[in-house]
């Protein structure tokens, strides 16, 4: 309805002159062309190519070569340690949000946070990776300190910065920040008066988190930890600055076959591609249709 | 009493945060410092510093940011300005498509530039320097598309783009000096967060450069990562002090933006 009026006022300004309608959506032709030309079209290319094989005939054969162990194996890493760096995200970043927003700490406290999250959600890739090295590698200042202070050896314990956790501890540092910014605002909007009600009824503390807070926020944070999740899944630069080519993750897999065709096969590497943007797809759509949820239930 | 339990909680979670996130910068701030054997100094600052590969390729990805943001600008503020004046049934299937890149991963849509722009192609942008320079370019202004046009739509939804419009129009302005003079610094604040994140995200931008072969800051980093031992703390300093001073700002305009609102709403 709405729509149809502002198009009508729009027509009232304006009298309609032939060849009005085309110029109307010749406004948006600029955008819609590089859209096309910069972002569906080269997706689209590596989609059809995933079902080609090299003479340009479709098959099913690059899909299902997917299926052999060290390409599974490479996703089973890659979907495990963006689920880990996601959740603990995800868990971390709801905590310090609501420590900082709902926890009566003094006014600065907030502001501080928020702008820290905005810079560390974007100091992820190389330098996150020096960053780390840095702290958690062999001669890294918290390395260092374990074993001269506390006479604790890291590594002994068989931990590496190189390593599954040393990355998802890494991928943290991004990921946290991230969802103190996405949660924030649904953590704003918890009213005081929810939790007035719930103890002059009598209700704990604890009661009021887990009965009260938790299933009004658990859209949000379920949602979130998607987005998170498909914001690991996709990076590269963090994972080989980090880790050069020893960890098999997916991203790294074809960022070695793009730069010196490992897999010796072109269409396997459309296939590896496609299997990404089916994941972080997935996951992304579950975003979508939680914030739905999450936004009708507020409402 | 529970009131002050939440409170020491609160506290807690913020220190153990807080020893999280800068335990990784005093680390890399000490390790940048230990270039000389017997005692702190500067030296991996200087080294660094006085490196022409540094310069080409943090002025390369400055001028790259710099391209993307006009580019960007250029691009989405006339779409998001249209949208709202005349298609705006068409702002789904926009919106959806300036989120496409953070379902997309980066490596993904730079294998298809090279699938689909390769030497061979009907359009061979990836067999010159210059043109693998715009197809670069128009990498970055795809990842700065959902910051960007959140941003610009956003700040237009809060003006009167009708009401504005029809003023302009009625004092004879044509499409160009409507968009120049009367809408772009009514979002010169969320035009100017969208710029700043983007630098932001560009200056040590890794997958798209190193892939499309350009000599970028980001490839420089991984070089001097994989070779040298001091001078990464110290590239990873200064690269933390860029998006520091780029998020710092975005914050202040950004502040601004919530002073005219309450100034306007009140």
């Amino acid at each position: 309805m709405a729509i149809m009026e502002s198009v009508s006022e729009g027509a009232q300004v304006k009298p309609v002159r032939p060849g009005n309608r085309l110029w109307v959506w010749l406004g948006i032709a600029p955008f819609m062309l590089f859209a096309l030309l910069f972002l569906l079209l080269p997706t689209a290319t590596l989609m059809f190519g995933a079902f080609q094989d090299a003479q340009g005939h479709f098959t099913f054969g690059n899909v299902s070569r997917l299926f052999s162990d060290s390409i599974l194996d490479a996703y089973w890493i890659s979907i495990k340690i963006s689920a880990v760096s996601s959740l603990c995200g995800a868990l971390i970043g709801l905590v310090l949000a609501l420590a900082a927003i709902q926890g009566q700490l003094p006014g600065w406290v907030r502001p501080t946070l928020m702008t820290f999250s905005g810079v560390a959600s974007n100091f992820a890739g190389v330098p996150l990776a020096f960053a780390f090295l840095a702290t958690l590698g062999r001669v890294g200042l918290v390395t260092a300190l374990l074993r001269d202070v506390f006479d604790f050896d890291l590594y002994g314990t068989g931990f590496s910065i190189l390593s599954f956790a040393g990355l998802a501890m890494t991928y943290l540092y991004f990921q946290i920040p991230l969802m103190v910014l996405i949660i924030a605002p649904a953590v704003d909007g918890m009213k005081k008066e929810w939790r007035e009600a719930c103890e002059s009824l009598g209700g704990s503390s604890w009661y009021f988190w887990w009965h009260v807070a938790l299933p009004i926020l658990f859209p949000s944070i379920l949602g979130a930890a998607l987005l998170l999740f498909a914001n690991a899944f996709g990076a590269v630069a963090t994972a080989y600055a980090l880790t050069g080519s020893t960890l098999d993750i997916v991203p790294i897999m074809l960022y070695a076959q793009i730069r010196g065709d490992v897999l010796h096969d072109q269409n396997l590497g459309y296939a590896l591609a496609l299997g990404m943007i089916v994941i972080t797809g997935l996951s992304n759509a579950g975003y979508i249709w939680l914030r739905a949820r999450a936004e009708r239930g507020v409402a | 009493m529970k009131r002050n339990g939440t409170r020491v909680g609160a506290w807690v979670a913020m220190i153990v945060g807080a020893l999280y996130f800068l335990l990784p910068l005093a680390a890399t701030f000490e390790f940048s410092l230990k270039m000389r054997r017997d005692s702190y100094s500067f030296d991996a600052y200087r080294v660094v510093l006085g490196d022409p590969a540094f310069r080409a390729t943090f002025g390369y990805s400055a001028m790259m940011a710099l391209l993307t943001i006009v580019v960007g600008i250029l691009l989405v503020v006339p779409t998001a300005y249209w949208i709202q004046l005349k298609l705006p049934r068409l702002r789904g299937l926009v919106e959806f498509i300036t989120l496409l890149p953070l379902v997309i991963p980066a490596i993904v849509i730079v294998f298809g530039y090279l699938k689909l722009f390769n030497s061979s192609s009907w359009l061979p942008l990836t067999a010159h320097e210059r043109s693998t320079d715009f197809l670069l370019m128009a990498s970055y202004v795809t990842l700065s598309l959902p910051y960007l046009y959140r941003s610009v739509d956003t700040g237009l939804r809060a003006v009167d783009v009708r009401g504005l419009t029809e003023a302009a129009q009625s004092l004879g302005a044509g499409w160009g000096s409507i968009l120049l003079g009367v809408i772009l610094p009514n979002v010169k604040a969320a035009v100017l967060s969208g710029a700043f994140l983007t630098f932001a995200v560009v200056i040590g931008e890794f997958t798209m450069a190193s892939l499309l072969n350009r000599p970028a800051f980001g490839p420089y980093l991984q070089l001097i990562g994989a070779n040298r031992a001091y001078e990464p703390s110290a590239l990873a300093i200064i690269a933390f002090l860029v998006t520091w001073a780029s998020m710092g700002l975005l914050q202040v305009v950004a502040r601004n933006i919530h002073g005219t609102r309450a100034e306007t709403s009140a």
